[in-house]
């Protein structure tokens, strides 16, 4: 009885420390791993912002005025004023687009006049 | 310890003479003698099973302070340097649409460690070579000098030139990598973002620390760990700024100003939407401040925030919305403006003839020194000192840039009664355009007190009231009909009503005594829409002359007013103003009086 408890035991700490052995090894590598991706959040987050610099640069309003200038004959772009406002009723409404209900028609020849006939006898009062 | 005999003699004999067991003594001792050997082996048991519970305690409470901690800490963002000693982070600054006005770039600074260099000599010469501005001589000299191991050469190099020092394949030549700051638009907004420069500087990196403006101010913010990723954002308008810089900067150079300064602040948040100083300069490459002549004529010298100056009439409004507010007077108050008015040695005169009286509403609409004057003859020095004082005239303004708190306003050593007078109309007080800014805000958005703020606001904080909502209304009125009918008749600008009110101050002479003669400060205090004001404009302008006419005209009206009406023209449809007419706006203002 007592033999088999040691031999529980035993192997008890036997797990125990490959497990432990197992942990210990993959919290190294999810360290390595993590320190790999920090870099790379690093490099990323700089070329973000070099990016994110040019692009600032690149926009700056000196530079955008000067384009502006540059290129008016093409564009002709000029600071926005009261004038470029609008009324709500100056706006066209949409032409109404045509849509039809009949499909598949057919030509057909022939006279309507008794059709126009009966409106005019419901039209008379 | 004394041991009890199993077997005590005396009761042994005693319990024989009467005839009973001496066993059962003996017995009776072993159990006695059982019982406390048990006794004593229990609270050792249980010493020890409290002793290991509380090592359990401990540990598992180790265990969970350890993990408290950990989910408490504030996330920190990722960035380059941070593991040293120094950190090189620094957060971004963006405008209020998010664009950006200063951010970081990865570069390199160079730096040689003399033991490990193979060819001093032919290393300076190419260096010299890469570097017009280094001494080939020199720099063989510094290498070759035994008491030196280590040497800074370059702070931060470009790419090509990186390369190019790469490419002398000297090892002793050395790279450590550092964060630059830069200003991606130049010029613009200068004065409020200042500028930043270096600190402790290591192998690895190097501290970047503002040197002035917000920069400085917010140097803790910006170095602060936790909040690095989240840029620092500005109630700054970079497209606004852009076209304000551009406005004035014309104005100036037409009207052959020594210097400009706008000031564009909402009135209800007291965010400042825009703020010029001219001339100015490039954060990128801050110019080092001057060792001579008048600090105030240096790019450094920021006239918005730094500069207090007499400005003039502009204060007038001051003066006749206390005496509204105080029951002075009414708009229609007819006030005696024959001139001119002597006190002791001294006369106030007018820029022309009013004649024998005028109403409160046309004492600002036509600018008259002595109306104001006898208006702020009734109210007294002291009650005049407590009302600049709540409008905060009397203290430097705040603002969060590292020159605000340097900057105090001028004031009377003795408050006299002529000082009463001559501030009443802008003399003997000085003020700075921004402070002018923040009380005229004040003035028309209903009487609450504004405090000015670079900071991107996200409500609207509630003020102290100073003057009366109905007093506001009645500036507001007086100060459109100034721009309608008065000395800022060319602000009147199609689309939206501005009100406003001109100051044209003679300088004060710099070596003490009197005032220069021909220059003129001209500032143009102007709110827009004029009938629901949401934005204030300052504008003043340096010794500005316009010399369009047959004589040099130098008053606010044909100078200030005429670059502050453009701008407002400029930029009130990019702030999402809708332009109204100007009838609505008249009934509008009507209604409200």
């Amino acid at each position: 009885m007592r033999s088999l408890l040691y031999l529980c035991t035993a192997l008890a700490v036997i797990g125990l420390a490959a497990w432990a052995y197992r942990e210990n090894h993959q919290t190294q590598q999810a360290m390595n791993e993590q320190r790999a991706l920090e870099r790379e959040i690093v490099a990323l987050n700089d070329s973000i912002r070099i990016q994110r610099t040019e692009w600032a640069y690149l926009n700056r309003p000196d530079r955008l005025r000067d384009l502006v200038d540059v290129n008016f004959e093409r564009l002709k772009l000029v600071p926005i004023t009261a004038d470029h406002f609008g009324e709500i009723g100056q706006i066209a409404y949409p032409m109404p687009e045509h849509h039809s209900d009949v499909v598949e028609s057919i030509e057909v020849f022939g006279a309507i006049e008794h059709l126009s006939a009966d409106n005019s006898e419901e039209d008379a009062p | 310890m004394i041991r009890t005999p199993l077997r005590p003699l005396a009761r042994v004999l005693k319990a024989r003479e009467t005839g009973e067991n001496p066993d059962l003594i003996e017995r009776e001792n072993r159990r006695l003698r059982q019982e406390a050997e048990r006794d004593s082996a229990r609270t050792r048991a249980e010493g020890r099973l409290l002793a290991l519970a509380l090592i359990f305690v401990c540990a598992v409470g180790v265990l969970g302070a350890r993990m408290g901690l950990l989910a408490a800490t504030e996330p920190v963002a990722i960035a380059r340097g941070l593991a040293e000693d120094i950190s090189s982070a620094r957060a971004e600054i963006v405008d209020r649409q998010g664009r950006v006005l200063a951010t970081n770039l990865p570069t390199h600074a160079l730096y040689a460690e003399t033991r490990r260099m193979v060819e001093p000599g032919r290393a300076a010469q190419e260096l010299a070579r890469i570097f017009p501005d280094i001494d080939a001589e020199r720099m063989v000299a510094r290498f070759t000098d035994p008491n030196r191991r280590f040497i800074w050469i370059r702070t931060r190099l470009s790419p090509e030139q990186q390369q190019a020092v790469h490419d002398i394949g000297e090892p002793g030549l050395l790279f450590g990598p550092r964060e630059m700051r830069v200003y991606p638009n130049g010029r613009m907004a200068a004065h409020v973002l200042g500028g930043a420069r270096f600190g402790q500087q290591g192998v690895r990196a190097a501290e970047v620390i503002g040197m002035a403006g917000a920069e400085l101010h917010f140097d803790d913010r910006l170095r602060d760990p936790a909040q690095l990723d989240q840029p620092l954002q500005l109630a700054l308008d970079l497209t606004v700024q852009a076209t304000v810089t551009e406005v004035l900067e014309g104005g100036k150079r037409m009207l052959s100003a020594r210097g400009a300064t706008a000031v564009l602040m909402d009135v209800h948040t007291g965010e400042v939407i825009s703020l010029v100083s001219l001339p100015d300069f490039d954060p990128n490459d801050r110019p080092a401040p001057p060792t001579e002549g008048e600090p105030a004529d240096s790019p450094l010298f920021n006239r918005a925030v730094q500069g207090y100056y007499e400005l003039g009439s502009v204060m007038k409004t001051f003066a006749v919305a206390q005496a509204l507010d105080e029951g002075h007077v009414t708009p229609d108050t007819m006030i005696d403006t024959r001139g001119p008015l002597s006190w002791g040695r001294f006369r106030i005169r007018d820029f022309r003839d009013y004649g024998p009286e005028l109403s409160v509403k046309d004492v600002m609409v036509r600018s008259s020194n002595i109306g104001t004057a006898r208006i702020m003859q009734e109210i007294g020095a002291e009650a005049q000192q407590d009302f600049l004082r709540k409008l905060g005239l009397l203290e430097s303004m705040p603002l969060e840039l590292a020159e605000a708190a340097r900057a105090r306003p001028l004031l009377p050593e003795r408050w006299s009664d002529l000082s009463v007078m001559t501030i009443s109309y802008g003399h003997g007080m000085s003020t700075s355009p921004l402070a002018l800014a923040a009380t005229y805000a004040a003035m028309v958005n209903g009487g609450r007190k504004v405090t000015p703020t670079l900071v991107k606001q996200n409500r609207v904080p509630g003020g102290e009231q100073i003057i009366s909502a109905e007093t506001s209304a009645q500036i507001r009125q007086m100060l459109h009909q100034t721009v309608q009918e008065g000395t800022a008749s060319f602000a009147r600008i199609p689309g939206y009503p501005v009100g406003g009110k001109t100051g044209s101050a003679d300088k004060p002479n710099p070596q003490g005594g009197g005032y220069i003669k021909d220059a003129v400060l001209a500032t143009f205090a102007s709110v827009f829409p004029s009938h629901d004001p949401r934005y204030v404009l300052i504008v003043t302008l340096d010794e500005p002359v316009d010399t369009t006419g047959a004589e040099p005209r130098r008053t606010a009206g044909w100078t200030a007013v005429p670059v502050s009406a453009e701008i407002t023209r400029r930029v009130a449809p990019l702030l999402g103003l809708r332009p109204v007419r100007m009838d609505e706006a008249e009934s509008a203002l009507a209604v409200r009086h």
